[in-house]
């Protein structure tokens, strides 16, 4: 069986699949069409119940609730995207070096990333917020630069194994260089094992930006963020209980979609990987 | 301990040099470049960063952790007191998280691919998407407001004649508890699941049952033991979660600890506090994650052998 | 004392597999005597450890399980696992192949090999430590006082195999099962494992079924053997007489293919041609058809019945004793 249609059978990939692709697709609309401008203030429409204007209903402010979703889609999908990019960047270049030149650079990447693993993103999105001032920017830098660590520990226990294995010592005995073999034998390698990390780290990147936000620490007004929103949804707790479950609502879909299709793509792509699901 | 005082540095190093000015950032864009030469001044700030660098080290060393711009108070004294809660906080949230994951992960590999396994590996993916600021909300809804079990916010006192009392006290870290707990657990059920299957599938284990020992007793006997060393790495690293968690969820329910501290700082720019309080915080991930070390060597013998 | 050891009759074993169960055992029927040592043998994948594990009750997940199996008169199929237990470690004990993970490495060796005396026999801490260490000195372990407090790792390959043995004789039971137990050994304690193995079995009287790749080892060590090929006995009788005779076309392979010192330079070994056939696509018929020489028509449409071939000398083969061309 290829791959789209085993694919198309794995029901954990398909359930997240299927949320992936709204959450793509609403980012996508966003930037095309919304109910209402989300940013567009009616405060003598505040607080209304969903109805068949407003269909999830107005915040405090009379901004649509509906349209403040689909744009806060482009937030998170953002962050998670570039978020991801950087740690890939970063840290699949260190883990690779690491394993391929072993001895001392691969203890200082191991320190380096342990050490990286000690403080957690939040507290790097506290510190750089504290000094450059808060915003999506400083949330995607702070939390690409945790990835970088998960990454590279990631990278360099994959690419350890498949360079013990035979195929990559003839490789070498056949007089292949470093940089070369990691290129050609390592890499395709662990290729899936980074997809399916990388997947994950998204969805941790959303529920990462997330918490930002509804700190007040990610992006900023007027751009819609759903963390912000549960925080404002939150002060309205006893006028409009609602207000705080819808933006819930979509980040947990968001991420668990994310998350099944992690799970499934590692079924998916490496049998091996699947032994205890 | 190499990794502390390379924190130190780190830290030090962002928060005291890089971003230019610190005195500027304190006092915002709109300072005048006299009031921002008098508290560089005030700081010591105008000292060379080596010496800057050791007189923090040695304040570290002795507890003197200096004086919070914005509250005016020394730092340690400030940080002591949010201690009280943040700390039980934790605790709390750490100790509900071990039974319940230990629990559903352990039921659910004895139950393998049949209905009980489903279920929990189903509410564990649940519990994985939950923010758990958004879980603090809901169950705050749920449990302050409609039912008005526990407050929604806000902390009693430890002693009574503040208002409080060790039943309040707890009463108030109860829902901020269980928000941490419930996405710590999910992550270290299927954890717990997986390292218990996989310690099912090994040799010794159809030894034991050669033996005679019910599937039960090998459970027990055997399996728990060896399945807790790789849970308890996990359980280590997830301290940094609980950590970020306790934050967030401070946050939420108005809780006068660390969690609030910090984000109080950031608001201020109350710079000297920052710094101590991230120093602290990467002290404590540092210092749990060699104590989980130190275990290992503990439950597993063949780690003493290697020397560690 | 009439009732045998151990009786099996018509034994079917069904696997789950991606395309629905396969049978991986196919109609196995053997009776041991008390004190009988009796060996198995065939090459990898023919069914000789699912033979043991069916006995022992130790199945992978999902398998059926279809025939008889009796112990001392007690059937074994069906029974829950809970009832079996009892049994396992007290009546029938197993030594398995690997001893390098066979032990728990968390435990001491004086725990792992007390567990089934405080099991079945209920000793306390003390007696059973005791008791342990007896059994230690029994297998021949250096420094068995030292050993009961050390941990699987810091033993050799050899060392554990001794450990395993004290443990699965640690109760006496009526019948020992080794499956491969020298396999993972160097050569030179493959030997001293099997006498000891023979001299423990003899002194108490229990019966051995041994399972092995090495007709050597069968030869040395058991009273009879049983020749199994794709999950079927093919031919059984006295050691000797079996090796002697080699009445099934597998026998005769197995036999011919056996590397010997002093063969002439540039002899090639020779080999059955072919491979053991996948259990899924093994049809009606001998097994075996499609490697033997001698194999006609007939010999695809049936399942070849037993045929004495000696006394107590059986062949599941319609052309046994003519000539291989």
């Amino acid at each position: 069986m290829n791959f789209p249609s085993r694919a198309l059978k794995h029901k954990s990939f398909v359930a997240g699949g299927v949320l992936v692709a709204l959450l793509l697709a609403l980012a996508l609309l966003s930037f095309v069409w919304t109910p209402y401008p989300a940013a567009e203030i009616d405060v003598p429409n505040k607080l209304q119940p969903p109805s068949a204007a407003h269909w999830l209903g107005t915040d405090s402010l009379g901004r649509d609730i509906a349209s403040q979703l689909i744009v806060g889609a482009r937030a998170s999908i953002a962050v998670g995207l570039i978020a991801v990019g950087i740690g890939i960047a970063g840290g699949v270049a260190l883990g690779l070096l690491a394993a391929a030149r072993r001895g001392w650079v691969e203890e200082a990447v191991m320190r380096l990333a342990d050490f990286g693993l000690a403080f957690p993103a939040l507290l790097t999105a506290i510190m750089l917020g504290a000094i450059y001032g808060p915003g999506l920017v400083t949330a995607i830098v702070a939390i690409g630069l945790f990835n970088i660590p998960e990454f590279a520990r990631i990278t360099r226990a994959s690419a350890n194994t498949v360079w013990s294995r035979e195929f990559v010592l003839a490789a070498r005995a056949c007089g292949k260089g470093r940089l070369r073999t990691t290129l050609e034998h390592v890499l395709p390698n662990i290729a899936s094992v980074l997809i399916v990390q990388a997947t994950i780290r998204f969805a941790i990147a959303i529920l990462a930006e997330a918490s930002l936000s509804y700190l007040g620490l990610g992006a900023q007004p007027p751009l819609p963020s759903w963390g912000r929103m549960l925080s404002e949804g939150q002060s309205m707790m006893y006028q409009a209980p609602l207000l705080a479950v819808w933006p819930g609502l979509a980040i947990v879909l968001s991420v668990l979609g994310l998350n099944l299709m992690g799970d499934g793509l590692r079924d998916l792509l490496d049998p091996k990987l699947a032994r205890s699901r | 301990m190499l990794t502390l005082a390379v924190a130190s540095a780190l830290v030090f190093a962002v928060l005291g040099l890089l971003p230019g000015n610190v005195a500027q950032v304190m006092l915002g864009e709109s300072a005048t470049p006299e009031a921002v030469a008098a508290l560089e001044h005030q700081l010591g700030l105008d000292r060379p960063a080596l010496v800057r660098y050791a007189d923090w080290l040695r304040g570290l060393a002795t507890f003197d952790l200096g004086t919070s711009h914005a509250y005016d108070a020394p730092i340690a004294e400030l940080i002591a007191e949010r201690l009280v809660v943040t700390v039980p906080l934790a605790l709390l949230a750490m100790a509900l998280t071990v039974v319940l994951a230990l629990a559903a992960g352990v039921y659910a590999a004895s139950r393998h691919n049949r209905a009980g396994d489903l279920a929990v590996m189903a509410a564990s993916q649940l519990g994985i998407a939950l923010p758990s600021f958004w879980s603090g909300i809901l169950l705050a809804m749920l449990f302050a407001v409609t039912l008005p079990w526990f407050p929604s916010g806000g902390f009693a006192g430890w002693h009574e004649d503040e208002g409080g009392g060790l039943w309040e006290g707890l009463r108030s870290l109860v829902l901020p508890a269980v928000a941490l707990a419930v996405v710590q657990a999910a992550i270290l059920a299927r954890f717990t699941r997986s390292a218990v299957l996989d310690v099912l599938r090994e040799d010794f284990v159809r030894t034991a049952r050669a033996k005679g020992l019910t599937r039960r007793a090998v459970l027990w006997g055997h399996v728990l033991r060896n399945a807790m060393v790789p849970v308890l790495t996990v359980m280590g690293l997830q301290f940094a979660n609980l950590i970020t968690g306790t934050v967030v969820i401070e946050n939420v329910f108005s809780l006068p600890g660390l969690g609030r501290l910090v984000f109080q700082a950031i608001g201020n720019r109350d710079l000297p506090l920052v710094q101590a309080l991230v120093m602290l915080i990467a002290a404590a991930v540092v210092t749990i994650n060699f104590v989980v070390d130190v275990l290992y060597a503990v439950i597993d013998p063949r780690l003493k052998l290697a020397g560690r | 004392m009439n009732t045998p050891l151990l009786e099996v009759q018509d034994l079917r074993v069904l696997l789950p597999t991606a395309h629905g169960p396969v049978a991986a055992l196919r109609g196995v029927s053997f009776v041991m005597a008390r004190g009988e040592k009796l060996g198995l043998i065939g090459e990898s994948g023919c069914g000789k450890s699912l033979t043991a594990l069916a006995i022992m009750g130790l199945l992978p997940e999902g398998a059926q399980v279809q025939g008889s199996i009796r112990l001392l008169g007690q059937e074994l199929v069906g029974l829950a696992d809970d009832t079996m237990a009892r049994l396992r470690g007290d009546r029938v004990a197993m030594v398995f192949q690997e001893p390098m993970t066979a032990l728990n490495p968390l435990h001491t060796i004086g725990h792992q090999v007390a567990e089934p005396l405080r099991l079945h026999r209920g000793l306390d801490r003390r007696a059973a430590r005791a008791e342990a260490l007896r059994l230690l000195e029994c297998v021949q372990l250096p420094n068995a006082a030292q050993r009961l407090d050390a941990h699987p790792h810091q033993l050799s390959g050899g060392q554990r195999q001794r450990v395993m043995i004290a443990m699965a004789l640690a109760c006496g039971p009526e019948l020992l099962i080794a499956d491969e137990p020298t396999t993972a050994l160097d050569a030179s304690l493959q030997h001293e494992v099997l006498m000891l193995i023979d001299e423990l079995v003899r002194g108490s009287g229990m019966g051995l079924l041994l399972i092995s790749h090495d007709l050597g080892v069968m030869a040395r060590h058991v009273q009879r053997v049983m020749v199994m090929y794709a999950g079927t006995v093919v031919e059984d009788g006295p050691a000797a007489a079996l090796f002697a005779r080699r009445a099934h076309p597998y026998t005769r392979g197995l036999y011919a293919a056996r590397p010997r010192l002093g063969a002439g330079r540039g002899a090639l070994l020779p080999t059955i041609p072919g491979r053991v056939p996948a259990l899924a696509d093994i049809g009606t018929g001998c097994a075996f058809a499609e490697r033997c020489a001698l194999a006609i028509a007939a010999c695809r449409q049936a399942p070849p019945p037993p045929v004495t071939v000696g006394p107590a000398h059986h062949a599941r083969c319609i052309r046994t004793g003519e000539a291989l061309p």
